[in-house]
């Protein structure tokens, strides 16, 4: 009876205890697919997860696993974060999708934000940036820039994000420039400085003077400096080490906003599954400084198709716009629906080469 | 498709940078391996050597002291490997493993300062006179030091191996052990010398990456390329010169097929991408077929501990 009794409120202090523990620090993790050194992708990320321990300070604890490979290893870290006690675990990358929709079936207390992803469930929400809007800007750059009317563009693999990334970026090439050809490299990674450099180094022996790179390390922007007069544009982060030149702008992701809105909504109860996608008009997609290495007048422009974008005036898939094979997909003045572009697996006219299935 | 738009001369003068990192890490380790020793951990003692030597580079403003620097690094961090299995006679396929994840973990921690900065600039040595020949010379004469000191270091492997009495009892400690040490040879401080000498070149191959091919120091820069040198040892039959072909193969194949992608070709990339390892696999089937002269060739005591008194 004496014994019971201690048992019990000794169980009953520690559930107190721990309720109280709970209640005075939410716990959020990451999972990460590359180092958060990288410079670019998990870089960002990891900016974005210390804004959410400075904002909250006390009352959040944060958990990350960098360098986590996409596929069965990362159920396992997700397992061991949410088994860990984390409220709420963002997965940062399009190839966690499975594990997190797995994973999240188990744990249907544990709320996870899966970033660039298409699907949802009761306790998975998902969230991307409009990176299209900036590639549109840079497409615009290299098209008014390159002198010998080739640009290389570094891809990681052929999913919607990356594909709509090289189709904006092309077709504001073309528009200023009916001669411009784009190059395009599979690299089947998102982080190897060793591959991405001399992914840059063959665009550039063939005569690209503008690299664009979907790959997460700097290692194409050293590449360029080195041959010299080719220009690039950071990816993911700033990159600014390398400005003004090779690069002379820049895609920044900024989750930070994004972060501290839902692990506030996780501490308030109000968190829901959500389907976030925002571009330069909420500021998730701010583009970098554009250098005194692109001439005034096309950095007017470039800066006016920002504002334009920002303001919603300008959609950067706006017909006339045909597929590859010619067939047609947007008539005069329409505008791409975000279905069509979220599952974006075709190439636009006039891009060569093929999209690897 | 352009075959034309591929600069043949620029891509074979790419493959012999792209080639040099697994080059330098294969030829220390087939050293390794021909005194009987299995160090699996060339991936670590490599990204070692890449972070100390951009660290030392930067801080020195010199590559030449960075490359020292990632040589004695790499020969530092094997001499962990060396402790533990020569004298505490640990199993040497569980510690190069653990090596590799104590490389990548210290370097990611020695690197934390270093993110984003530019590298030092490496000289490029314009051979007078050899590289003004047409075609050849920007093939072959207008690469960086390191790149000659590598091809060097091949050549001095294999006279030593072959012609000298230090290459003698190297191999003999590595085909017959006890035979070695009852011949008087200190078979435990040869070893430890051999896995020295390839940490040092692991290191040098490291810092390549870090200050010629990339060049900046990013967290986990090698990327495999240990595994690849480890590979190719085997692929090599522990033969210096094979090393040599088999890494400018694997290195040609990787720049090739980036090239090819680059150009248009219509050929799904997947199997691009796969030429290198595919390749790699063919040669070593079309080797070991030779009535097993491949399998004969690995030394004797390879992975097997000594210790005097059994």
């Amino acid at each position: 009876m004496k014994l019971t009794t201690l048992l019990a409120g000794t169980a009953l202090a520690l559930g107190l205890a721990g309720a109280a523990l709970a209640q005075d620090k939410t716990k959020a993790g990451f999972i990460y697919v590359g180092p958060i050194g990288d410079g670019g992708w998990s870089y960002e990320h990891n900016e974005a997860r210390l804004a959410v321990e400075e904002h909250f300070g006390d009352k959040v604890e944060t958990v990350y696993q960098e360098s986590v490979p996409e596929g069965a290893d990362a159920e396992r870290a997700m397992t061991q974060m949410a088994l860990g006690g984390a409220d709420i675990i963002f997965t940062t990358s399009f190839g966690y999708m499975d594990p997190t929709i797995n994973v999240a079936a188990k744990f249907p207390d544990v709320k996870f934000e899966h970033a660039t992803g298409y699907k949802r469930s009761d306790n998975v929400s998902t969230y991307s940036a409009r990176f299209y809007e900036g590639r549109a800007v840079q497409g615009h750059i290299a098209g008014k820039m390159t002198k010998t009317n080739k640009v290389g563009y570094i891809g990681s693999f052929p999913i919607p994000e990356v594909i709509r990334g090289i189709n904006s970026a092309y077709i504001h090439a073309k528009k200023v420039n009916p001669d411009v050809e784009f190059s395009v490299i599979w690299v089947y990674t998102w982080f190897d400085p060793a591959k991405e450099a001399d992914a840059a180094k063959a665009l550039i022996e063939q005569g690209a003077d503008v690299v664009l790179q979907h790959t997460d390390s700097t290692a194409p922007q050293a590449a360029a400096q080195e041959a010299g007069n080719v220009i690039t544009f950071g990816q993911a982060s700033d990159m600014a080490e390398y400005a003004p030149m090779p690069r002379v702008s820049s895609i920044i992701d900024n989750w930070a906003p994004y972060y501290i809105q839902q692990v506030g909504k996780v501490m308030d109860g109000t968190w829901e599954s959500v389907d976030t996608w925002d571009g330069i008009s909420t500021g998730m997609v701010k583009i970098g400084e554009i250098t005194d290495a692109v001439p005034a007048d096309v950095k007017e422009e470039a800066l006016a198709m920002v504002e334009a974008i920002g303001a919603g005036e300008y959609h950067p898939f706006t017909g006339p716009l045909n597929k590859q094979d010619g067939s047609a997909w947007l008539a005069e003045g329409e505008v791409a629906d975000d279905g069509t572009l979220a599952g974006m697996n075709f190439y636009v006219e006039g891009i060569t080469g093929e999209i690897p299935q | 498709m352009n075959l034309d738009a591929i600069n043949w001369i620029l891509l074979l003068a790419s493959l012999m940078v792209a080639s040099t990192p697994i080059l330098l890490a294969a030829i220390g380790e087939l050293v390794v391996e021909r005194a009987g020793v299995l160090n699996l951990g060339v991936e670590g003692m490599m990204i070692t050597g890449a972070i100390c030597g951009f660290a030392i580079s930067i801080e020195t403003q010199s590559a030449a002291l960075g490359f020292i620097a990632a040589a004695i690094a790499g020969a530092a961090i094997s001499m962990l490997f060396g402790l533990l299995t020569q004298y505490l006679l640990s199993n040497q396929v569980a510690t190069g493993l653990a090596l590799t994840l104590f490389g990548l973990g210290l370097s990611a921690l020695l690197g934390q300062g270093y993110i984003g900065i530019k590298g030092v600039e490496v000289a490029r040595l314009h051979v007078p006179l050899l590289s003004d020949i047409p075609v050849i010379g920007p093939i072959l004469f207008r690469h960086d030091l390191m790149v000659y000191i590598s091809i060097a270091i091949i050549a001095g492997v294999w006279a030593v191996l072959k012609f000298t009495r230090a290459g003698l009892i190297l191999r003999a400690v590595g085909e017959n052990h006890d035979a070695a040490h009852a011949l008087g040879y200190k078979v435990v401080r040869i070893r430890l010398m051999a896995i020295a000498f390839g940490g040092a070149c692991a290191g040098l191959g490291g810092a390549y990456l870090s200050l010629v091919r990339v060049p900046q120091w990013t967290e986990g820069m090698t990327a495999g390329a240990g595994w690849i040198a480890l590979a190719l040892v085997v692929f090599a039959s522990w033969k210096p010169w094979r090393v040599l072909i088999g890494a400018y193969l694997f290195g040609g194949l990787t720049v090739l097929q980036l090239n090819l992608q680059a150009a248009g070709l219509k050929v799904p990339v997947e199997y691009l991408s796969m030429l290198p390892y595919l390749i790699t696999i063919l040669v070593l089937v079309i080797m070991s077929s030779g009535r097993g002269r491949a399998a004969l060739n690995a030394p004797a005591e390879l992975g097997r501990s000594f210790h005097a008194s059994s």
